[in-house]
C-alpha cells in the first residue's frame, strides 16, 4: 500500500473510531439515569462494547501511520481538541430522551453492520478482520435497539409521538454517516472499502422496514446538516471538555 | 537453568483463571491461542473476547506473573483478532464448569451467533427450558440476564459470541 492509500485509509478509520468513541461517551451518560435498571445496565453495556470497537479501529489506524498502537489510542481520544475530531455530528447531539437516545443508537448500529458487513471483505486484512471481530456484538446491538424501537414505536401515544419527534431530528443527521470525505473515492476503487452509495441504499432499506413496522413515518430526504467530518456543533467541546479532563489533567498518570 | 517446555508453559497457563468467573481458565476459555518461543524469547498469544472487556489487561498481567513464575522473564504477548474468539471455543469441561458456577453455558452456533436468539437457555439451577430472557446486557460484557419460570430463579447465562 503506497502512503498515500495509507494515509486514507487512515482517515477513514479515524471516522469510525471518532464515531464509537463519541457515541460511547453519550451511551455512558445514561448510567444511573436510564429510566428502569434493565436499560441503566444495557446502555451501560452498549458504552463499554463502543469503547471496545474505539479502541480497535483506533490502533487499526495507528497502525497504518507507523505509530504506536498501544498508545496512540489514547492520545487521539484525550489530548485531541475538537476540530480535530472526525465523528459525524449526530453521535456528538444531547441525549435528549430515552426515545432520542435510543432510536440515534438503532440508526447508528443499522449503519454500523451495513458497513461492517462489505468491510470483513476488505483487502486491508486488520481492517477486515476488525471488521469481523466487531460485527459479531454488534449482532446483540442491533437485536436490542430494534427491539426497543418497535416496542417504543407501536407502544403508547405518548412513546409513538417522542419516536416520531426523534426520528424527524435524527434523520437528516444520520445521512452525514454516509458522506464521501476526501480520498474515499481511490480507496473504494482499490477495494479498501465499500461505496457510500451502496452502503447508504442498504442501510436505507434496512431502516425503512424496521421504522414502518414500529408505525415511524420516515421524513422526507433532508440535506445533511454538514457535509464534512471536520464540522462540529458547539456540543462536541463541552462533551470533550468533560471526558478528557482528568487525562490532561495529570498526563501520564498510572492508574 | 534451561527452558520449560511448551507443554510446561501451556500446563502453567491454565493455571491461570479468568478474573471474572475463577472457575475457569483462559486456556479452557479459548483466549490463549498459540505458545511458542522466537529464539530465547517466549510469545503467547491471546485473542480478546469481546472488545471492551476490560478484563483482558488483568489477564495479560496476570500470565507475564505466571510466567515470571516459572522462570521466564522475557515473554512477549501477542494480541490477535484472527480468527474472532467464539464460545464455540470454550472447552466441554469449563462448559460443566459454568453451570456448576450458576452460569448458563453458552449454546454451540458454528459461527452464526443469531441462530441462538429465539433460544432460550436453560435454567443452571434445575435444567429447565422454560426460561425467558430479561436483559442481553448484564453485570459483564459476556453474561445476559435470564429468569427461570420453573424455580423462580433469576440466573446469568454466559452469552453466545
Amino acid at each position: 500500500m503506497n502512503t498515500g492509500t495509507a494515509g486514507a485509509l487512515a482517515a477513514y478509520l479515524l471516522g469510525l473510531a471518532d464515531d464509537e468513541l463519541i457515541l460511547a461517551h453519550r451511551d455512558s451518560e445514561w448510567t444511573g439515569h436510564a429510566p428502569i435498571l434493565e436499560e441503566d445496565i444495557a446502555f451501560s453495556n452498549l458504552a463499554l462494547d463502543e469503547l471496545g470497537h474505539a479502541g480497535l479501529w483506533y490502533a487499526a489506524h495507528a497502525e497504518l501511520l507507523g505509530e504506536n498502537p498501544q498508545t496512540r489510542p489514547d492520545e487521539l481520544a484525550f489530548l485531541r481538541e475538537p476540530a480535530d475530531f472526525r465523528n459525524v455530528q449526530m453521535v456528538e447531539l444531547p441525549n435528549g430522551d430515552w426515545a432520542f437516545s435510543m432510536l440515534r443508537q438503532y440508526l447508528f448500529d443499522a449503519a454500523e453492520m451495513v458497513r461492517l458487513e462489505a468491510l470483513v471483505n476488505s483487502r486491508h486484512k486488520p481492517t477486515a478482520e476488525t471488521a469481523a471481530k466487531i460485527r459479531q456484538e454488534e449482532r446483540y446491538h442491533l437485536r436490542h435497539t430494534a427491539a426497543w424501537v418497535r416496542r417504543l414505536g407501536l407502544g403508547t401515544e405518548e412513546s409513538h409521538r417522542r419516536m416520531q419527534a426523534a426520528l424527524e431530528m435524527l434523520f437528516p443527521y444520520a445521512e452525514q454517516l454516509f458522506q464521501p470525505q476526501d480520498g474515499q473515492a481511490g480507496l473504494v476503487d482499490q477495494g479498501y472499502i465499500p461505496s457510500e452509495q451502496a452502503t447508504v441504499a442498504d442501510w436505507r432499506g434496512r431502516v425503512r422496514q424496521d421504522l414502518e413496522g414500529a408505525d415511524l413515518r420516515l421524513p422526507e430526504a433532508a440535506e445533511s446538516p454538514a457535509a464534512s467530518r471536520a464540522a462540529h456543533s458547539e456540543h462536541l467541546a463541552q462533551l470533550l471538555s468533560e471526558m478528557q479532563v482528568v487525562a490532561r489533567s495529570d498526563r501520564g498518570a498510572a492508574w | 537453568m534451561s527452558q520449560p517446555s511448551t507443554e510446561q508453559v501451556w500446563e502453567e497457563l491454565n493455571r491461570v483463571m479468568d478474573p471474572e468467573i475463577p472457575v475457569v481458565s483462559l486456556v479452557e476459555l479459548g483466549i490463549v491461542r498459540e505458545v511458542g518461543y522466537e529464539g530465547e524469547q517466549l510469545v503467547v498469544t491471546l485473542t480478546p473476547t469481546f472488545a471492551g472487556c476490560p478484563a483482558l489487561e488483568v489477564m495479560k498481567t496476570a500470565v507475564l506473573e505466571r510466567m515470571r513464575e516459572l522462570g521466564l522473564g522475557s515473554v512477549l504477548l501477542r494480541t490477535v483478532l484472527s480468527p474472532p474468539w467464539t464460545t464455540d471455543w470454550i472447552v466441554p469441561e469449563a462448559r460443566r464448569k459454568l453451570k456448576a458456577f450458576g452460569l448458563a453455558p453458552p449454546a454451540l452456533h458454528g459461527g452464526d451467533v443469531e441462530i441462538l436468539f429465539a433460544e432460550q437457555a436453560a435454567c443452571p439451577y434445575c435444567d429447565s427450558d422454560d426460561t425467558v430472557l430479561k436483559n442481553s446486557f448484564g453485570p459483564t460484557p459476556c453474561r445476559a440476564i435470564y429468569f427461570c419460570n420453573s424455580c423462580r430463579q433469576p440466573f446469568e447465562q454466559f452469552k453466545p459470541l
